[in-house]
C-alpha cells in the first residue's frame, strides 16, 4: 500500500511539474515578426518545484492531511441549538434587511464620489444575478447567454434614445419588456432541450448578438458602441451643468443650490438602489407564488412534476422570460451610467461573472447572491495589485465551489414544517 | 471554369479547418459519449497544446536545431505530453470529485476550470498574440495567370495527412487494442463494464488524454495555419468543435469526423460568398438548428430518458 502511494505521489509531482514548467518557465517574446524565448526568473522556477512538491507530499500523506481537516471544526457550524421558529426569524430578517436599504439610502452622501460610482455598479450586478437566480437557481436551468438579455436592454436605451430621443423612464420598461421578448422567443423553441444543450444553446445565442452588435454597424456603430446616452431627469430636472433640452430645467437651479457633479452620481446609485430592491421584492414574491414553487418542483424532478399536471415549457418559460426582463432592467440602468456601450461590454466572460455570482452565493438564495455580488466586485477593487488574478481566483472558486460546497455560500432555505419526534 | 476553381478553393480550405476541428471534436465526443457530461476546458487544453507547440518550436530553433521534420516532431510530441497531462490533471481534479451529482454542477465546474486555464496562460504568457513562425510555406497553384488562382499550400497537405494518420490511430487503437474495447464497453453501459472487472476510473482518465492529445495536434496544426496563438482562442476553435461533435451526433467518434468537415465547409463556404465576419454567426445557428430539430445528430443513438 504505501510503495503503491509513494508511486502514485510521484506520479501527480511529474504531472504537476509538466503542466506548469513549459508554460510558466518560459516565456514567449514577440519582437516584430520574431518571436524569442526566455527562461523566466530563478523564484518562479524555485514556485513552480516548490509547487510539485507540495502535490507529492499531499498526496504522500493523503489520508493523514484529509483526517486532519475533518478534525477542524466547520467555520459554519450546524445549529446547534434548537433553530429559531420560523415566524421569528422572519420578523428578525426582514428588519434587518430593512435597516440595510435605510442605510444604503443615505450612504452616499457620506462617501467619495468614487465609492458611490462602484456601488452603482455593484447594484446593477445585484440585479443581474437575482435574474439569473431564478433562472439557474430557481428553474434549474443553465443560461449562459444571460448577457444577451442585458445587452438587448442596453442598446434599446441607447438606440431610443438615439434615433427618438426617447427618455430614460420611458427607456426603462421598454427595454425590460423587449428582453423579456427576446427571452420568450428565444426560449420557446430552446426549453425543451435537457440541461447541457440548453446551456449550449443559449452561450451561441449570446455570442451571436454580440457578433450581430459588432458587425450590424449602420445601426449600433459596431465596434465602436453608441456614444452620448443622456442622463436620467427627475421630474424633468436635468443633473447637468447647463440644461441640454428645451422645456428642461437643471436640478441645481431649481433648489438652488452650487452645481455638484456629484448630483448625478449620487442620483443614479439611488435609481440603481430603487430598482434593486424592486427586482428583489418582485421576485421574493414570484418566489412564494405558485410559478416560483413550480420552477423548484420541476427542477428538482422533471417527471414528477409533469405528471402532476405542470406544464413544462409554460413553467421554463414564465422563468426564461422573468430573468430576461431583469437583465434589460439592468442593461438600461448600464448604459445610462456609463454614457457609452459598446459590444465589448457583453462578452461571454460576463455572462460567466454573473454565474459565478450565483454559484457563490448559493443557487436560488437571494441573501447569498445579493452579498457574493457585493464580494466578487468589490474585492478586486480593495485588492488591486491582485486584480489580473482576478478571474483565475473566479475559475478556481467556481471549481471547489463544485466541489465542495455546490450548494453555495449561503444557501437557500424553505419555509418547511418539521415533524416533531415522538418522545 | 472561375467559379469552378473559386468554389473548389473554398472547400479545400474548409475541408482544412475542418479536419482540424474534427480532432478537437473527438475530444468532446469520447468524454460525452462515457460519462455524459459537455468538457467545456476542452478548448483551452487544445490552446495550452498550440502554446507548447509554439514553445517547443522557439527553443528548438533557438538551440540551433534546423531539421524541419524533427522539430516539428519533438514540437508535436511536446504538445501531446503537456496537454495530455493537463487533460489528466483537469479531470483528477475538477470532475472526477463531481461525477455522478446533478447534471448541471460538472458543467459549472467545467466552465470555472475553462476560465482558470485562460487565466494561467494568460498570466504566464501574457494576453497579446505571439506569431507562430511559418515553417512549412509554399504550395501549389492552378489557373491561369490573369484570373483567379486556386492555391492548395504544403501546409494543407500536411494537415490532411496529419489528420488522417491521427484519426487512423484511433480508430485502430478504439477497435483493436484492449483499451480501446474496454472504452467502448465503459460508454455502453458504465456500470456494467465496472461489474466485468473494467477499472472504469482508469479508462475516464484514458478517454480525457486521448481527446487532450489529439487537440495538442490540431493546436500545432491551426496555430501554424493561422500563424499566431492568444490565451483566447481556444475558446470559439472549442466551441466549434463541440458544434461539430454535435452536428456528427455526441458520442460517436464516427459522427466527430464527419461533423468537423461540414462545419469547416459550411464556414468557408460562408466566408467565401456571403461575408467572413458572418461565419461564426452561422456555425452557431448550424449548433441551435441541429439541437432544435436532431439533438441525436447525423450519427449519434437516440438517448431514451430513463425514470
Amino acid at each position: 500500500m504505501a510503495a503503491n502511494n509513494f508511486r502514485h505521489a510521484l506520479f501527480c509531482a511529474i504531472i504537476t511539474l509538466i503542466i506548469s514548467y513549459p508554460i510558466i518557465g518560459f516565456n514567449l517574446e514577440a519582437q516584430g515578426i520574431n518571436v524569442t524565448l526566455t527562461g523566466a526568473d530563478a523564484t518562479t522556477i524555485t514556485m513552480v518545484f516548490l509547487a510539485a512538491v507540495i502535490v507529492f507530499l499531499f498526496q504522500l500523506f493523503r489520508e493523514q492531511v484529509m483526517g486532519a481537516l475533518r478534525g477542524i471544526p466547520s467555520p459554519f457550524p450546524e445549529a446547534k441549538n434548537e433553530p429559531m421558529a420560523e415566524n421569528k426569524r422572519a420578523k428578525i430578517e426582514s428588519w434587518v434587511l430593512t435597516g440595510i436599504v435605510v442605510f444604503a439610502l443615505f450612504w452616499p452622501f457620506l462617501v467619495s464620489r468614487g465609492s458611490v460610482d462602484l456601488a452603482t455598479l455593484v447594484l446593477i450586478y445585484i440585479m443581474l444575478a437575482l435574474g439569473l437566480n431564478v433562472v439557474v437557481g430557481l428553474a434549474g436551468l443553465l443560461d449562459l447567454g444571460y448577457v444577451a438579455f442585458y445587452a438587448v436592454g442596453a442598446y434599446t436605451f441607447a438606440l431610443l434614445s438615439q434615433y427618438l430621443g426617447i427618455s430614460f423612464w420611458l427607456a426603462l420598461p421598454i427595454g425590460a419588456l423587449l428582453a423579456a421578448l427576446f427571452g420568450l422567443v428565444l426560449g420557446f423553441p430552446v426549453l425543451r432541450l435537457r440541461g447541457d444543450y440548453l446551456a449550449i444553446v443559449t452561450l451561441g445565442f449570446g455570442e451571436i448578438i454580440r457578433i450581430l452588435l459588432n458587425n450590424w454597424t449602420t445601426l449600433t456603430g459596431g465596434p465602436n458602441g453608441i456614444g452620448g446616452i443622456p442622463d436620467p431627469t427627475l421630474f424633468g430636472m436635468e443633473f447637468g451643468r447647463r440644461v441640454k433640452e428645451e422645456g428642461n430645467t437643471s436640478f441645481h437651479e431649481t433648489f438652488g443650490i452650487a452645481y455638484s457633479g456629484e448630483h448625478k452620481v449620487i442620483f443614479l446609485y439611488l435609481i440603481a438602489l430603487v430598482l434593486a430592491v424592486f427586482t428583489a421584492l418582485v421576485i421574493r414574491r414570484f418566489m412564494r407564488m405558485p410559478v416560483g414553487r413550480a420552477w423548484e418542483a420541476l427542477r428538482e424532478d422533471e417527471i414528477a412534476a409533469r405528471s402532476l399536471g405542470l406544464s413544462r415549457t409554460a413553467v421554463k418559460l414564465s422563468a426564461f422570460t422573468i430573468g430576461a426582463f431583469f437583465a434589460g432592467f439592468a442593461g438600461t440602468v448600464f448604459a445610462s451610467k456609463q454614457g457609452f456601450i459598446s459590444p465589448e461590454s457583453f462578452v461571454f466572460l460576463e455572462s460567466a461573472i454573473i454565474l459565478a455570482i450565483v454559484v457563490l452565493g448559493g443557487m436560488g438564495s437571494q441573501i447569498g447572491v445579493v452579498l457574493a455580488a457585493i464580494a466578487v466586485t468589490i474585492l478586486p477593487e480593495l485588492a488591486r495589485e491582485f486584480s489580473e488574478y482576478r478571474m483565475l481566483i473566479f475559475g478556481a472558486a467556481m471549481v471547489l465551489m463544485m466541489v465542495w460546497r455546490p450548494q453555495g455560500l449561503m444557501p437557500m432555505r424553505r419555509i418547511h414544517i418539521e415533524l416533531k419526534k415522538q418522545e | 471554369m472561375q467559379d469552378l476553381l473559386y468554389f473548389s478553393q473554398q472547400l479545400i480550405n474548409g475541408l482544412t479547418i475542418g479536419s482540424t476541428y474534427a480532432l478537437i471534436a473527438i475530444g468532446y465526443t469520447m468524454v460525452y459519449g462515457i460519462i455524459g457530461m459537455i468538457n467545456f476546458a476542452h478548448g483551452e487544453i487544445y490552446m495550452i497544446g498550440a502554446y507548447t507547440a509554439l514553445i517547443a518550436i522557439t527553443g528548438l530553433a533557438a538551440l540551433g536545431l534546423a531539421w524541419l521534420p524533427l522539430i516539428l516532431i519533438v514540437a508535436l510530441l511536446c504538445a501531446m505530453i503537456v496537454s495530455s497531462s493537463m487533460g489528466w490533471a483537469v479531470e483528477r481534479v475538477a470532475y472526477r470529485p463531481v461525477r455522478g451529482r446533478h447534471r448541471l454542477i460538472p458543467l459549472i465546474s467545467a466552465i470555472g476550470m475553462s476560465i482558470f486555464l485562460q487565466n494561467y496562460v494568460h498570466l504566464a504568457q501574457g494576453s497579446r498574440n505571439i506569431g507562430f513562425p511559418a515553417l512549412i510555406d509554399g504550395g501549389f497553384n492552378f489557373g491561369s495567370g490573369d484570373g483567379f488562382q486556386m492555391s492548395l499550400s504544403y501546409m494543407q497537405i500536411t494537415i490532411f495527412i496529419t489528420t488522417l494518420i491521427c484519426m487512423t490511430a484511433l480508430s485502430l487503437f478504439i477497435s483493436r487494442s484492449r483499451t480501446g474495447r474496454a472504452c467502448r464497453a465503459v460508454s455502453q453501459d458504465l456500470g456494467m463494464a465496472s461489474l466485468l472487472g473494467i477499472d472504469t476510473n482508469r479508462i475516464i482518465s484514458a478517454t480525457f488524454v486521448i481527446g487532450a492529445a489529439l487537440a495538442a495536434v490540431a493546436g500545432l496544426l491551426l496555430g501554424m495555419y493561422y500563424g499566431s496563438v492568444d490565451p483566447l482562442f481556444g475558446f470559439i476553435a472549442g466551441l466549434k468543435a463541440f458544434t461539430a461533435a454535435v452536428l456528427g451526433g455526441i458520442g460517436s467518434i464516427p459522427g466527430a469526423m464527419l461533423g468537423g468537415l461540414i462545419l469547416g465547409v459550411a464556414e468557408s463556404m460562408t466566408s467565401g460568398y456571403l461575408s467572413g465576419e458572418y461565419k461564426d454567426v452561422i456555425s452557431f445557428s448550424l449548433l441551435i438548428l441541429i439541437l432544435l430539430f436532431k439533438p441525436t445528430g447525423l450519427l449519434g443513438k437516440p438517448e431514451v430518458e430513463k425514470i
